[in-house]
């Protein structure tokens, strides 16, 4: 018995001598996770979150969420003298006078960004695969809350310099509270302690963004761990895959080892952004001022596209009765983010209402073969992506010498034109896969080996697939559209009405598909050419 | 024979193909030993993060080709953190990967519902729960718990009243008041029409009264640009055109639609252009929208001159300044 063995075996009877876990332990100890890169993109917004933690509790020990107003004295030459906030004077003071603070601002920051990025192409993961599925609704709401808090915590985390250009952002924030109709003033001025910008509004928005909502994540993310451990991970289709198992490696020692490593492995490209890349440069900036601003404001990606959608909106208000509605700002950032979010956590109870569909699912389904929802995902990714280039219009517009006119029109037009044409072509793309999905089946993989016949014809070799293969291009399941009665039993037409003709309409799209190959076409095709 | 459509067969789990270090004691010797200089690099970084932190002054610049520029004392001390977080991650990794046992398990999946005679059991448990509590018939007792609960989240939304004082007709009101002198931002300084020439554009803010202070809050509602062209160039009508004075027109700097400041003028067009959502004022033509999702002109300072020939407002502003609100009235 090696030294480690003994220990490790010393290590497990102390703690089951104390809590009696054995039995519970071991099981959870080798429990198996499946093996597939795209498995890792939660575990990056898990890790960043960490360093989100670790790097933020380390910028707390010098800044000062004040607003009082303190005349800058640091080592910064270009704004010595100036008044400025003391939290604005504070992050000056972390970025050039504490050692080591400048760098881990930018890994706060590179973190946050990294945390957002990955909790986008996570959610694109889970969607595409249909991962949201019976039973995993309940992780699905909770990703969509943690993607909602995410983005009011990143942006009140950079905020918090207030700087010229985070300032601006607070102001455009401000001017969406006044906007909401009857309370909105009302709320400003709770919020801001007064007319805009006050003194109160730093150190109020501190407390949310390092402990309110820090709080919430960590609640929100160890349940959302929890239902993923209990409910065991999904897995891609493939041989020995099936609804009744998992494949994989068991959690000790190969994931404690692969994830721990990732972890440092985030950790360290972190790190390396924070050394190399420059983030909000707020010394160039300068303090807040509400009379001043600098071209090109931008939010961070993940506002951008609101900011975009605010860009485009045509210029509506109403005045009636002695009171204005701004459709110009409720609409665009309000109404649109509301109905979009609101639709993105129902996905998965819509999907099932119009499927019908009311089973577990642990398989993921590859996004070819559910052709409907790739494409509906494709159509919102269209839709966000339009926004978010409209968000970044005078950049784009100085970059690429356009005129920013030409940008909204494009964007403002297209917003409404390319989602859809993406829906099609994106059906269509999945379909066409599908299409060479079984044209690979029946007649084998093009090998691109040209071989001449003895009597001059020249054909190209197509190699058959493993058993393996054809399996996993087949196994799918090949939904069929809901039946909907348009005679009850009494005889009377369209029992359902509308709804019930809208939900066979939404459950044929859903479920068109190229048919799979069978074993029985694929022999009646050899019976065929021999 | 029959008919019925046969779909390819699940061929089963692959057979496990060994690595080299499974079968090469060689092959999982150099493994170890690469882990371990992984693991001695990231040790080096640290060194080399400390050093950086210790040893090299924090002013220390030097010039890079890409990043052109470089502070020393920062990049070394971050690139020694990020290479020794890095080097553990891949040492752990390759050391998974490469001697860790790698044959994949197979892990049943329990079914979540429960057998059916469970869940019948379950589902009459809370029925008879809930009968027993009372709450089918007592009516009473559960919508005076619906009231009580109800209004008691009431309470902390009262307690958050004192966060800030009621809006009053706080948002219609400004500085300017009629004869106050327009002055220099940054500067303070009083302007006479000569001091701007034609095309000329000035930031100013209301002259402060002795011993009077200027907060954020103030400058976010009084900021005013002044921007001088010749007085043949407005298409202004006859009221508007009074507000003018010698080709100077004066307008809130803060946009009509979220409130950022209206920095930006193109000087051949005489367009104001809003940096924040690209609304685009006309500035011949009172600053009338023409591009953009602003749904107002921004509003328009009167401005004559006094005595001394300095240029003051005439009267306050006619209207709100900033984006709209509720109660706005127009």
């Amino acid at each position: 018995m090696s030294k480690a063995e003994r220990i490790g075996g010393n290590v497990a009877s102390y703690v089951d001598d104390r809590t009696g876990a054995a039995k519970w332990l071991r099981k959870n100890l080798t429990k198996v996770f499946p093996d597939h890169w795209s498995f890792m993109l939660g575990e990056i917004v898990l890790y960043s979150f960490i360093i989100l933690l670790l790097s933020g509790t380390f910028l707390t020990f010098w800044f000062d969420p004040s607003q009082r107003d303190v005349i800058y004295q640091g080592s910064y030459e270009p704004l010595k003298n100036i008044e400025m906030s003391a939290s604005y004077a504070s992050t000056l003071h972390i970025s050039f006078d504490v050692r080591g603070g400048l760098l881990m601002r930018q890994i706060h920051h590179w973190a946050a960004l990294i945390f957002m990025a990955g909790m986008i192409a996570h959610l694109m993961r889970v969607f595409f695969t249909g991962a949201f599925r019976k039973p995993r609704e309940a992780n699905w709401l909770i990703g969509i809350g943690l993607v909602t808090l995410g983005i009011v915590e990143g942006f009140l985390g950079y905020s918090l310099p207030d700087d010229l250009l985070s300032g601006t952002g607070i102001r455009i924030a401000e001017a969406i509270i006044q906007a909401l109709p009857v309370v909105g003033t009302y709320l400003s001025f709770f919020a801001f302690g007064g007319a805009f910008p006050g003194h109160v509004f730093i150190p109020r928005i501190f407390t949310v963004h390092v402990l309110l909502l820090p709080g919430i994540f960590l609640a929100l993310i160890t349940i959302h761990l929890m239902l993923v451990w209990y409910q065991k991970h999904t897995q891609y289709p493939g041989p020995g895959r099936t609804e009744k198992n998992v494949v994989g490696y068991p959690l000790m020692p190969i994931y404690m080892a692969k994830a721990g490593g990732f972890f440092f492995i985030v950790f360290g490209i972190t790190a390396f952004l924070g050394a190399v890349a420059s983030i909000n440069p707020i010394w160039l900036y300068g303090p807040y001022n509400p009379g001043q601003i600098s071209a090109g404001s931008q939010p961070d990606f993940y506002m951008g596209w609101l900011d975009g959608l605010v860009r485009m909106a045509p210029p509506i208000e109403t005045h009636a009765f002695g009171h204005t509605i701004s459709w110009n700002i409720l609409i665009p950032g309000l109404i649109i983010p509301g109905v979009l979010f609101t639709l993105m956590a129902l996905y998965p109870f819509i999907e099932s209402w119009m499927t019908g569909d009311k089973s577990e699912h642990h398989l993921l389904d590859r996004p070819r073969n559910n052709p409907n929802r790739t494409a509906l995902g494709a159509m919102s990714l269209a839709f966000m992506l339009v926004i978010l280039i409209n968000g970044g219009n005078d950049v784009i517009a100085t970059h690429f010498d356009l005129t920013i006119n030409q940008i909204m029109w494009f964007t403002r037009i297209g917003v409404l034109v390319i989602p859809p044409i993406t829906f099609v072509i994106a059906k269509r793309i999945c379909l066409s896969l599908q299409r060479a999905d079984r044209e690979k089946v029946l007649h084998g993989r093009e090998t691109g080996r040209l071989v001449m016949l003895p009597h001059g014809e020249f054909i190209e070799v197509h190699e058959e697939l493993t058993p393996a293969q054809k399996f996993t291009l087949t196994q799918h399941e090949q939904g069929t559209a809901l039946e909907v009665p348009n005679v009850d039993t009494n005889g009377v037409l369209n029992p359902q009405g509308l709804k019930g003709k809208l939900r066979a309409r939404f459950s044929q799209a859903h479920v068109e598909q190229i048919s799979a190959p069978t074993e029985t076409e694929a022999k009646a095709l050899e019976g065929g050419h021999h | 024979m029959s008919n019925e459509i046969q779909k390819f067969q699940d061929p089963g789990l692959p057979e496990h193909v060994h690595r080299k270090t499974d079968v090469d004691p060689k092959a999982a010797d150099r493994a170890e030993r690469q882990v371990a200089i992984l693991f001695v690099l990231s040790a080096v970084f640290t060194v080399v993060a400390i050093y950086a932190y210790i040893f090299i002054p924090d002013d220390l610049f030097f010039f890079l080709p890409v990043m052109g520029d470089t502070n020393a004392h920062q990049l070394l001390l971050g690139i020694g953190m990020a290479f020794a977080l890095l080097f553990i991650g891949l040492g752990l990794v390759h050391w998974a990967k490469t001697l860790m046992p790698d044959t994949e398990v197979i892990a049943e999946r329990h079914e979540f519902r429960s057998p059916e005679e469970d869940r019948a059991d379950f589902v009459r448990t809370v029925k008879e729960q809930a009968g027993a509590a009372g709450l089918g018939r007592r009516s009473l007792i559960k919508r005076t718990l619906g009231l009580a609960l109800g209004i008691s989240a009431l309470t902390p939304l009262v307690m958050l009243r004192d966060l800030g004082p009621l809006p009053k007709k706080e948002l219609e009101k400004t500085s300017w008041k009629k004869g106050t002198r327009l002055v220099t931002d940054p500067g303070d300084r009083p302007i006479r029409p000569e001091d701007l020439e034609v095309g000329a554009v000035a930031q100013v803010l209301p002259e402060l009264a002795e011993g009077q202070e200027r907060t954020l809050a103030d400058i976010g509602k009084d900021a005013v640009l002044l921007i001088r062209l010749r007085p043949t160039e407005f298409q202004l009508d006859a009221e508007r055109l009074s507000w003018t004075h010698d080709g100077i027109i004066a307008f809130s700097k803060i946009c009509s639609h979220m409130g950022c400041a209206v920095a930006l003028y193109e000087q051949q067009t005489k367009h104001l252009l809003c940096p924040c959502h690209q609304s685009t004022f006309d500035v011949t033509r009172a600053a009338k929208v023409i591009f953009g999702p602003a749904a107002r002109p921004l509003p328009q300072l009167a401005i004559t001159v006094d005595q001394e020939g300095y240029l003051v407002a005439q009267q306050p502003f006619t209207e709100s300044v900033g984006p709209s609100y509720w109660e706005r009235s127009s």
